[in-house]
């Protein structure tokens, strides 16, 4: 298992690289034409509310006070104010989060199902015919838009035939599972593309490995072989590719709520905008930062535990 | 030789890439006796390991083998993958080159040397790890039972090697395959792999093909020695016999390139010219374009291994009669990069 | 097994140079066609287009398939195939677009600072990290948030995120081939920092990044058909295939074809830059 140590040096690592995404997050609004009070505020901002902001942002203050206090302000879970939602930016987001969390779950879940047994059987058979045809449909799949993709469920399996609910969330585990069923499975068409195409690959180089030559040369079982040999080494490249993937799946979930008017971050995204609603802007990329993030972290202990050569001793 | 535990006769093996036929093995003939150290050298792309893959049946997972392989009277090459199984590592074990990507970094040392008992043995947990525990000391990595719940990585580049050693052997094989099993590793280390190697296999009476680029190590384990050519053999013969008296241009041509008795700073002699491409060998013999004695038939026509007396086999038109002439003739080309020999300083 | 060596001396009756083996697969082929279909039809649309895709018909609004109209009209009479057709305008310039700034931005960068290392090096290092926290899709509408909907934004926006990507791509290739002797032998024989880095480096470091490029391309004309879906690249009325499925969605049981050829356009285009892209990964790189 990893260790405390490894963890919290992970962690101290992810310090500067946060310093640069809340840089870039803080010179983005910066970077809009005109006053950023009013942006921020919206059009219809009284001078009161526009006053608050400036004081709040320190906008008459030289450029670095203003980034130390957006800093702190962030740091405090003060993210501002939602122009659309007229309520705290940090409450929003924290009541779409699970939604959104689910819809990545689920989609990982299933692209682990598509990609990883047809990856194997790609691999098993390189060259031959099975292996042509699977790397073909998702060579296809790869050039395949999402929002196309959710189109097309949505309007066959949803609205034709009445399959699939078409749009919302509902209540409770199950209904999730029947709500977000589509919308995972557009996720899941693209990601398990790139998924399996790298994992085919790691397969081949497990398969063709000294350690697995070595293996048949002892006379074990191909059973055995793959069981024991090839797949806990294809396991480790299953999670790292999935944990570096992660950036493609959100925007790939970003772009199927908006379809299935799954209300989730992604959804919020550009609801806010087309609202021009900066601080609900600046606070859902920060969220989305945190959450790959967490993932990277994640990815890294997953496989530190995994992979003794990793493990600090 | 008496009674031969492996006759392999006739053997090919070809590989298709891309469109491209690379004949990497033709017509291989040799035999191994009960206990005998056999030595296969030849530069890289010769072939040497691709026999010892074909003889063991990994081979044809990757292309076409042909000829026979007679394992103690039976052609292992018509047996299914099942049947082939029960020969590999307990009959026939084989050791790779690299200790550091042949072990499986993820499980156990203990946990790769138990499963090749378990494969093969009726031996329950209990033996089995009594038996590993005997592996790892016989092949003398210090406080064994300790290191069993070790991961490869925590072994040195020699320990590694010895663990492999320890699990080829763990069944008690009666020959092994070991593959260039010291190229890897550091010279001193080189040395006490290759006596554990053969006090082993005179301790268990077990047939060893060693491959190796090196007629130094030839020199000092093997009992017999067959050079390969570009998928051919072209000489073997006892090894004292040929190492003695080389008929093989090429033969000449390696020993020359090994350093010993050379005054220090004289420039190190290398076989001239590179192999030739698999996918595109001469018609004639493949050696024809880096050999001194080069004549007509030998671009036009392959010459054939054939025995010449004395157990010894040849396969060359103008063969060598006498060191001496040699030198002068084929040495003429001093080497611009000892790449072999350094590789061989053990 | 190792590599094998060509020899030049021998006769070769059938020896494949990698060149004939590369143009051999169809892949790769296919995808040239594609590619080379897709730029004509960019170059002159006109020529291939029977109708002006802008011009209004409300006599023959929303039309099945036909002579006339092979892939129908749409809710305002357009004819649909001759939107499709001057879409490829718009699509295959996303597809340069906004690739090569960031080709160009990334190659330097990733030289210099993999060359030179030190500080610049170690700041590149986290600014890397800090850009692939965030969802690529993310980053891109949020600077297209800031500076407001349209094409050019749009090519601006991921220029300034994707140009990491090449950098990280071109610096780890550059400290590749430092290891290599001709980069060390350069340095012997004294040859300036400039000579090294775009006469030596550079041409042998490019290989990969021009790979990666010909995916990025396909996954620019995808991120910008996509944007001009949600609404934030191309805007209506110009005919761009993420705004035209955008303009069928809503017809998409009464008249599927008008928001399924879109697709098929941006599926066969992607698919061709990524065949050519696999086709040059076995051209350029050397394989074991």
């Amino acid at each position: 298992m990893a260790s405390i140590q490894y963890i919290l040096k992970r962690l101290a690592l992810m310090v500067p690289t946060f310093f640069l995404v809340m840089v870039i997050i803080f010179l983005l609004v910066r970077f809009l034409p005109g006053d950023p009070a009013t942006a921020i505020a919206g059009d219809r901002a009284s001078d009161a509310d526009l006053a608050a902001i400036r004081d709040r942002l320190g906008l008459n203050e030289p450029m670095w006070v203003q980034f130390w206090l957006f800093l702190t302000n962030t740091l405090q879970g003060d993210l501002g104010r939602s122009i659309l939602m007229r309520t705290e930016v940090v409450d929003v987001i924290f009541d779409r989060l699970p939604t959104t969390a689910f819809l990545t779950l689920y989609a990982v879940g299933l692209s682990i199902a598509i990609a990883g047994p047809l990856a194997f059987v790609a691999a098993l058979n390189r060259g031959r015919w099975p292996d042509n045809l699977i790397r073909t449909v998702f060579q296809v799949g790869l050039s395949m838009p999402v929002f196309y993709i959710g189109l097309v469920l949505l309007t066959f399996l949803g609205a034709q035939l009445r399959w699939f609910p078409v749009g919302g969330y509902g209540e409770g585990f199950w209904s999730h599972m029947y709500h977000l069923f589509l919308p995972s499975v557009t996720v899941a068409l693209y990601t398990s593309a790139i998924i399996m195409r790298n994992l085919r690959s790691a397969i081949i180089e497990v398969l063709d490995a000294e350690y697995v030559q070595f293996a048949r040369a002892k006379g074990l079982p191909d059973r055995l072989i793959l069981g024991r040999h090839v797949l806990r080494n294809a396991l480790i490249s299953t999670v790292t590719l999935l944990g570096l993937s992660i950036g493609n799946l959100m925007s790939g979930t970003l772009v199927t709520e908006t379809v299935f008017a799954v209300p989730g971050l992604g959804r919020l995204m550009l609801e806010a905008i087309f609202a021009r609603d900066y601080p609900l802007i600046q606070g859902l990329t920060l969220t989305f930062a945190v959450l790959v993030s967490l993932v990277f972290l994640l990815t890294d202990l997953f496989q530190s535990s995994l992979d003794p050569r990793m493990r600090l001793s | 030789m008496n009674n031969p535990i492996l006759e392999v006769q006739g053997l090919s093996t070809t590989f298709h890439r891309g469109g491209v036929t690379l004949p990497a093995l033709r017509d291989v003939s040799f035999n191994v006796g009960k206990g005998e150290v056999l030595g296969l050298v030849g530069e890289s792309g010769s072939g040497k390991s691709v026999t010892l893959r074909s003889v063991l049946g990994l081979a044809r997972r990757y292309g076409e083998v042909t000829g026979q392989v007679r394992w103690q009277g039976q052609d292992l090459t018509g047996l299914s993958e099942r049947e082939m199984r029960h020969i590999r590592g307990r009959e026939i074990a084989m050791i790779f080159q690299e200790p550091m990507t042949s072990l499986n970094p993820l499980l156990t040392v203990g946990r790769q040397l138990t499963e090749t008992l378990k494969a093969h043995t009726d031996l329950n947990r209990r033996a089995r790890k009594d038996r590993a525990i005997e592996m790892l000391d016989l092949v003398g990595i210090p406080a064994a039972a300790s290191r069993l719940s070790d991961y490869p990585h925590q072994f040195s580049g020699g320990m590694r090697q010895r663990v492999m050693i320890a699990i080829a052997l763990a069944v008690g094989p009666q020959l092994l395959l070991a593959d260039e099993p010291t190229t890897a590793l550091d010279v001193t280390i080189q040395a006490q792999i290759l006596d554990l190697i053969l006090k082993l296999s005179q301790d268990m009476d077990m047939g060893v093909i060693l491959v190796t680029h090196d007629l130094g190590v030839v020199a000092q384990t093997c009992d017999r020695v067959a050079v390969m050519y570009a998928g051919r053999i072209v000489e073997q013969g006892a090894v004292r016999q040929v190492l003695k008296g080389p008929r093989h241009p090429y033969t000449v041509g390696l020993m020359q390139s090994v350093p010993e008795g050379v005054a220090p700073r004289t420039q190190l002699y290398s076989v001239p010219g590179t192999p030739p491409s698999l996918a595109a060998l001469p018609q004639g013999c493949a050696f024809a374009p880096r050999c001194a004695f080069v004549s007509g038939p030998c671009a036009a026509q392959r010459p054939e291994l054939e025995s010449v007396g004395e157990g010894r086999e040849l396969a060359c038109f103008h063969p060598v009669e006498a060191l001496d002439g040699v030198a002068s003739k084929a040495g003429a080309h001093p080497a611009s990069s000892p790449h072999m020999t350094e590789e061989s300083a053990a | 097994m190792s590599e094998v060596t060509v020899n030049t001396t021998s006769n070769a009756p059938k020896r494949m140079t990698r060149a004939r083996l590369a143009l051999a697969k169809p892949g790769f082929l296919l995808g040239c066609a594609i590619i080379g279909i897709s730029t004509l039809l960019a170059l002159f649309p006109q020529v291939f287009a029977p109708y002006d895709p802008n011009f209004i018909d409300y006599l023959a609004v929303r039309q099945p398939p036909s002579w006339a109209h092979p892939f129908g009209t749409d809710s305002l009479g357009r004819d649909a195939f001759s939107r499709v057709i001057h879409a490829y305008s718009v699509n295959m310039q996303m597809a340069v677009l906004a690739t090569v700034f960031a080709l160009v931005i990334g190659v330097v960068v990733g030289a210099l600072v993999g060359y030179y290392r030190g500080i610049a090096d170690m700041i590149f290092g986290r600014v890397v990290d800090a850009v692939i926290t965030f969802p690529f899709l993310v980053l891109v509408i949020a600077v297209v948030a800031v500076l407001g909907p349209g094409l050019i934004n749009m090519y601006i926006a991921i220029t300034m995120v994707g140009w990491v990507y090449y950098a990280r791509l071109m610096r780890a290739e550059v400290i590749a081939q430092m290891g290599n002797d001709y980069a060390a032998a350069g340095l012997v024989m004294g040859y300036s920092d400039r000579r090294i880095i775009f006469r030596h480096l550079l041409p042998n470091a490019i290989t990969p990044v021009v790979i990666y490029w010909m995916t990025d391309m396909a996954l620019a004309i995808l991120l910008g058909s996509s944007l001009g879906y949600l609404g934030l690249g191309a805007q209506p009325p110009q005919a761009e295939w993420g705004v035209l499925i955008a303009e069928g969605r809503n017809f998409i049981t009464t008249a599927w074809w008008l928001s399924l050829m879109p697709g098929i356009a941006i599926v066969l285009t992607g698919l061709g830059f990524s065949l050519i892209g696999d086709g040059l990964a076995d051209l350029l790189r050397p394989r074991g």
